[in-house]
């Protein structure tokens, strides 16, 4: 008896949830099916759902008429690039709160933490007169400087809560055996932490990646990442949909795969450890 | 002795992130202070003057902030709203037992990962179009006038395409907390002969508590700042009807070239989000001590 209602009771749940997660789903579902049509077939008043000829030609058109591989590269490069830079500096800084604490460590995090809470408007025209002036403007390396200030604190703060979970007893283990602190950390502490690590890497290559204050404001047509290449389709010229389709295929697919592996680090990461 | 050279070399490694971070955000912060007293225009280089708090009380009469600031104000609210109360109905219904459940999970989660200039603008094209939409197509199907979303009510629709984009994370973030909720004490309200209602509001509901302060707090500040999804939609308009305090404030620098009044509002934004800041910040730190 029990179980039988519980059986039915799974089959409610479960018809719900695969039809409210379908829902959720259905814009970039639909993105993806619109991308294999013709534009003719992308505004039909009668949109079929797999009856159509699918077709690869928008992707092509894509590719041929717009520099989209640039694009891509300097998403590439942005996001990798001041990830891997913000890493270098977030190390050191997360591995001495973790395992160096003194009185002042809990309001330096704190503080660290509230640099991310300045809105961008509040120091956008010294830093665009700031690039300006520096011809930093519309340069790569304009852009991974900022994106990699503006996620320096979310690396400092996932990072110690990854390095806190390591038992300091491994650490002073180390020290019995005399190991030098050089030693400590490349032999020990990092092989440990290298899960932490790479978490951290990945959440803020897809912040990065997807970031579109900055990438909009600081780029034109020479360092846009894939964000503001696609904005470029903002303007109503003529019907562009499975070509508009085709374009944000490829710009979310990489970081969708990649999100989806970083589903449990996401929460840590965005909520500051304030949810596990 | 160990300790003291430690130590040393600790201040040695947090010199870097420190300094970057105190630059960062001190440097700029201290500019658009001064340019906020000035009388300056890009168009007019050259002819900048002190003009004390004048450029704040522009800012602070004009119309148009009244109008975007409570713009704003809807925008956030509209969006927590939508996402908190979704969040948790999500949160509930993927904590059942569900076949394929990692699927759903993939399929819920996957908005978030989207970039906010495609998510905008595949709403508002292939979705929300009055004549080639998909939405359009459906009313014209069931025989009523299609909607004209983004002239009819051009913030409803931002929020719409904004709540998409955020319903993941607050379901995320959600379920991880009901997971960790104990699971004796609901088998117990159900003995004691507990509704779903009073297991709901008396048990589930504090537990999500301090989860859903932390998703309002931190949604909070991203949805201040919303910018690209007004720029590929809108651009603001009709007027100043989807205008929040974030674009009005880029227009002003970046369009208008009046940099003492777009500092000026760049101010007034520092102060509101302080505002939230802090008190996330002490939701945190409570974290911290625990």
């Amino acid at each position: 008896m029990a179980i039988q209602s519980s059986n039915k009771s799974k089959i409610i749940y479960t018809l719900l949830a695969w039809s409210i997660s379908a829902a959720i789903f259905f814009p970039i579902f639909w993105t993806l099916l619109t991308s294999f049509k013709t534009e003719a077939e992308a505004i039909s008043a009668s949109p079929s759902l797999f009856m159509f000829d699918w077709t690869l030609e928008n992707y092509q058109d894509v590719l041929a008429r717009s520099p989209y591989f640039e694009h891509f590269w300097n998403s590439v490069v942005i996001s990798l690039g001041s990830s891997l830079i913000g890493l270098l500096i977030a190390i050191p800084a997360a591995w001495s709160m973790a395992f160096v604490q003194t009185k002042r460590t809990k309001n330096l995090l704190m503080w660290m933490l509230s640099t991310k809470m300045l809105p961008p408007v509040g120091v956008l025209i010294p830093i665009y007169l700031l690039f300006r002036d520096f011809d930093l403007l519309d340069t790569k390396l304009g852009l991974v400087i900022v994106m990699t200030l503006i996620n320096l604190p979310i690396m400092v703060w996932m990072l110690y809560t990854y390095f806190r979970e390591i038992p300091n007893e491994i650490l002073e283990a180390s020290r019995m055996d005399g190991a030098s602190i050089k030693a400590e950390i490349f032999h020990v502490l990092l092989p440990i932490a290298l899960p932490g690590i790479a978490s951290t890497l990945l959440l803020n290559v897809i912040l990065a990646w997807n970031e579109a204050f900055w990438t909009l404001i600081l780029t034109a047509a020479n360092a846009a990442p894939l964000t503001a290449f696609i904005a470029s389709y903002s303007s109503p010229e003529g019907l562009f949909y499975a070509k508009l389709s085709a374009a944000s295929a490829m710009a979310i697919a990489p970081i969708l795969i990649l999100g989806w592996f970083s589903q449990k680090q996401l929460v840590r990461g965005l909520t500051f450890g304030a949810v596990k | 002795m160990a300790t003291t050279h430690s130590r040393t070399l600790a201040q040695f490694m947090l010199f870097p992130s420190v300094v970057l971070l105190l630059a960062w955000m001190i440097v700029p912060l201290c500019m658009t202070l001064y340019f906020s007293f000035l009388d300056y225009n890009l168009l007019s280089p050259g002819t900048e003057e002190f003009i004390g708090f004048l450029n704040y009380e522009f800012f602070l009469t004009d119309p148009a902030f009244f109008e975007s600031f409570f713009n704003t104000l809807v925008l956030v609210g509209g969006v927590l709203l939508i996402t908190i109360c979704g969040g948790i109905g999500l949160a509930i219904l993927l904590d059942q037992a569900i076949w394929g459940r990692n699927y759903v999970r993939i399929m819920v989660l996957a908005p978030f990962f989207v970039m906010p200039t495609v998510s905008a603008l595949v709403w508002k094209n292939m979705l929300m179009n009055p004549v080639n939409g998909l939405f359009a197509h459906f009313a014209t199907f069931i025989g009523i006038e299609p909607i004209d979303f983004f002239s009819q009510a051009p913030l409803l629709s931002i929020i719409i395409i904004v709540s998409w984009q955020w319903l993941p994370f607050a379901a995320l973030i959600l379920l991880t907390a009901i997971q960790s909720l104990d699971r004796e004490q609901l088998e117990a309200a159900d003995l004691d002969g507990a509704g779903p209602f009073s297991k709901f509001f008396y048990i589930v509901l504090p537990h999500l508590s301090r989860a859903v302060t932390a998703v309002i707090l931190i949604e909070t500040i991203f949805l201040l700042s919303i910018f690209a999804e007004i720029l590929v939609t809108t651009s603001g308009g009709p007027g100043y009807e989807s205008t929040n305090i974030t674009y009005l404030i880029y227009t002003q620098s970046l369009l208008q070239f009046d940099v003492g009044g777009g500092s000026a509002g760049g101010i007034i934004a520092v102060i509101i989000a302080n505002i939230v800041a802090i008190f996330l910040m002490r939701l945190i730190g409570k974290n911290l001590e625990g």
